[in-house]
């Protein structure tokens, strides 16, 4: 009974998600009757599922451990490449490592894109147990800067270990084998477990980390085992998200796994509630959509006989904006650290009633 | 002996917070541990529960050596503590304060808490139904799916009590549980300690600020000032002690 209660809400997400996929990958364009419209939307669900996947796993480690880390590109980049160099053919390899051939192993190895999905997940897991066993014994922003620069060294091997990575070129010509079925099925799939997670005792290890190190270690917690566990859940995903995503863009290069792409992570996670998944996931989604809508703002525009110059990354100024307005107003983010539920939403609508009603009352 | 501090000497740079100092605590003894203000009491306590590591001396818990061991394994071996300033998981309700504690005894996996396998819902099931126990015999469990932080003062230090019962201990460290109480709630705090000492067969150490407030319960009081004991003895006996109350009081100028 009780079982039935607990999966009743996955059920419905689960159904949610297919729906999106069976809607997008339906005829749109026939149905909305704006030509090329299909393959825009499809990029832009692709995009919010990856950076759904992200979100949630940034957040673990920053919003339900406590533990500030900063090291999530990092760690993508470190799936985005593992995922790109299983998966290319032989061939493909070939042509782009035409400065330094690829060591010989590499070479001729290609995998299907599931079983390099998952090892890109566990190399960047690893990784972060190299580098979560000397940072984790950080706090605060000591921590933050540590995995700052461990992420950055991540990239600088990447830039430089042209004989594996090709350097500063990147790779190019990956299978684009994503889909909204890799991408939704990894952000609902990444969701459940790490809702499973959080509401488990392990979930409870973990935030009575984040509220209270010293009586957290006093109830017998094994700190330095739960933060190590929850970094390297959180950098598995963060993989998986690099390699779904270097997948999506069929083109990688280290340059965009630099540390601005962390802090979009972060805006994601802070937003939409540090300690609430389904907070990330909403944020995620929104943050994803307005910078697509966004694009708007940086075109040129006519008015008549007066023209209105595009600027160049003024989307970038308005996310700032937003950001300083949500922490001014919504300092928790928009859920804060509780979850969306149907309990709630009735409540939220119980309270919006209300409030009509009164309106109502006071004005007659 | 179930716990016994021998030689124990704490020093911060150039500050002796605790030197000589010999405790000793019989099973299902309660001792308060008194002194004035920076005497060294909490001091004692942080290398006790292995926050701190000891410039010198020893610690054992039944004959075992837990000096300087990482205060999680000591809380298994069997010591628990409060603390002075109420460190509750305040975000957390009630119930999940007092199921951190029980954490650490868990047998299932990761993979089995993500998977929700037979297993750990078992084990889940079982530890809310301790937690329950627990919070029942506090008289706090009409409030368990509250927010730890939005209790009343007194619940607060009845449930810091309650999380560290729940880790099971041989020996519990209270560090001014009665801090902030007005006279009539500590009374009734001090009995609510003897209540549990006996429930659950419990070694108490209680670091106390005020004399007035241990006496009634202890069975032996320590007397700490400037980091070393300067009286040992029956509530009676130390309440007397010239030491003691120069202590407490000062000590009267002759011209």
């Amino acid at each position: 009974m009780q079982l039935s209660r607990y999966w009743k809400r996955d059920i419905v997400i689960l159904l949610v998600a297919a729906f999106v996929v069976a809607w997008a990958n339906g005829d749109l364009e026939g149905l909305l009757g704006i030509p090329g419209w299909q393959s825009y939307t499809v990029r832009i669900i692709n995009m919010c599922a990856i950076n759904t996947v992200l979100a949630l796993s940034l957040n673990l480690v920053n919003g339900f451990t406590g533990q500030f880390s900063l090291g999530h590109a990092g760690f993508m980049a470190l799936g985005a490449y593992t995922t790109a160099l299983l998966t290319m053919s032989a061939a493909a390899k070939d042509r782009v490592f035409f400065m330094t051939p690829l060591v010989e192993p590499l070479r001729k190895l290609t995998l299907p894109f599931l079983p390099s999905l998952i090892l890109a997940g566990l190399v960047a897991g690893v990784f972060s147990l190299v580098v979560g066993v000397p940072a984790l014994r950080l706090r605060g922003d000591y921590l933050g800067i540590a995995t700052l620069g461990f992420a950055e060294i991540i990239r600088l091997v990447i830039q430089n270990a042209r004989s594996v990575t090709n350097g500063a070129l990147g790779l190019k010509g990956i299978p684009p084998v994503v889909n909204l079925w890799w991408t939704l099925g990894a952000a609902v799939l990444c969701y459940l477990m790490l809702k499973n997670l959080i509401s488990s005792s392990y979930g409870r290890a973990f935030k009575s980390i984040r509220e209270n190190e010293i009586a957290a270690q006093a109830m017998g917690i094994d700190l330095f085992k739960h933060k190590l566990l929850a970094f390297f859940i959180s950098s598995f995903w963060a993989g998986v998200g690099g390699g779904l995503l270097a997948s999506l863009l069929t083109t990688i290069d280290p340059v965009q796994f630099k540390f601005p792409l962390t802090f979009q992570v972060l805006l994601m996670v802070v937003l939409g509630g540090m300690g609430s998944l389904s907070g990330s996931v909403i944020s995620a989604t929104i943050v994803t959509y307005l910078m697509e809508f966004l694009r708007v703002v940086e075109e040129t525009h006519y008015l008549g006989s007066i023209t209105i110059p595009g600027v160049p990354g003024l989307r970038m100024v308005i996310f700032s904006l937003t950001l300083v307005l949500v922490v001014v107003w919504y300092p928790k983010g928009l859920m804060g650290d509780r979850e969306l539920s149907a309990e709630g939403l009735k409540q939220l609508l119980a309270r919006f009633r209300k409030a009509i009603r009164l309106k109502g009352e006071s004005s007659s | 002996m179930i716990l016994e501090v021998r030689e124990m000497r704490m020093q911060f740079g150039g500050l002796l917070a605790v030197d000589r100092l010999n405790l000793a605590l019989k099973q299902g003894e309660l001792v308060g541990l008194i002194g004035p203000n920076g005497a060294g009491k909490t001091t004692v306590f942080n290398v006790i529960t292995g926050v701190y590591a000891p410039t010198r001396g020893t610690i054992t818990l039944e004959g075992k050596d837990i000096t300087g061991m990482r205060p999680d394994l000591i809380t298994r071996m069997g010591i628990a503590r409060t603390f002075q300033n109420i460190r509750l998981f305040s975000r957390m309700s009630v119930i999940e304060n007092v199921l951190v504690s029980l954490h650490w005894r868990l047998r299932s996996g990761v993979f089995d808490a993500i998977l929700q396998t037979r297993k750990y819902r078992d084990e889940e099931a079982e530890m809310r139904a301790k937690a329950m126990d627990l919070l029942a015999r506090v008289n706090l469990d009409s409030v368990a799916d509250l927010p730890a932080g939005s209790l009343p003062y007194g619940s607060q230090r009845r449930l810091e009590i309650c999380r560290a019962l729940a880790t099971e201990p041989k020996v519990l460290l209270l560090d001014e549980p009665a801090a902030g109480m007005n006279p009539a709630e500590s009374i009734e705090l001090m009995k609510f300690i003897q209540k549990i000492r006996d429930e659950f067969g419990l070694t108490i150490l209680l670091i106390e600020h005020q004399m007035r407030v241990v006496m009634g319960i202890s069975e032996r009081i320590v007397v700490l000032d400037h980091g070393v004991v300067i009286a040992e003895g029956t509530p009676r006996e130390v309440s007397r002690n010239p030491r003691v109350i120069e202590a407490y009081l000062g000590v009267e100028q002759h011209a």
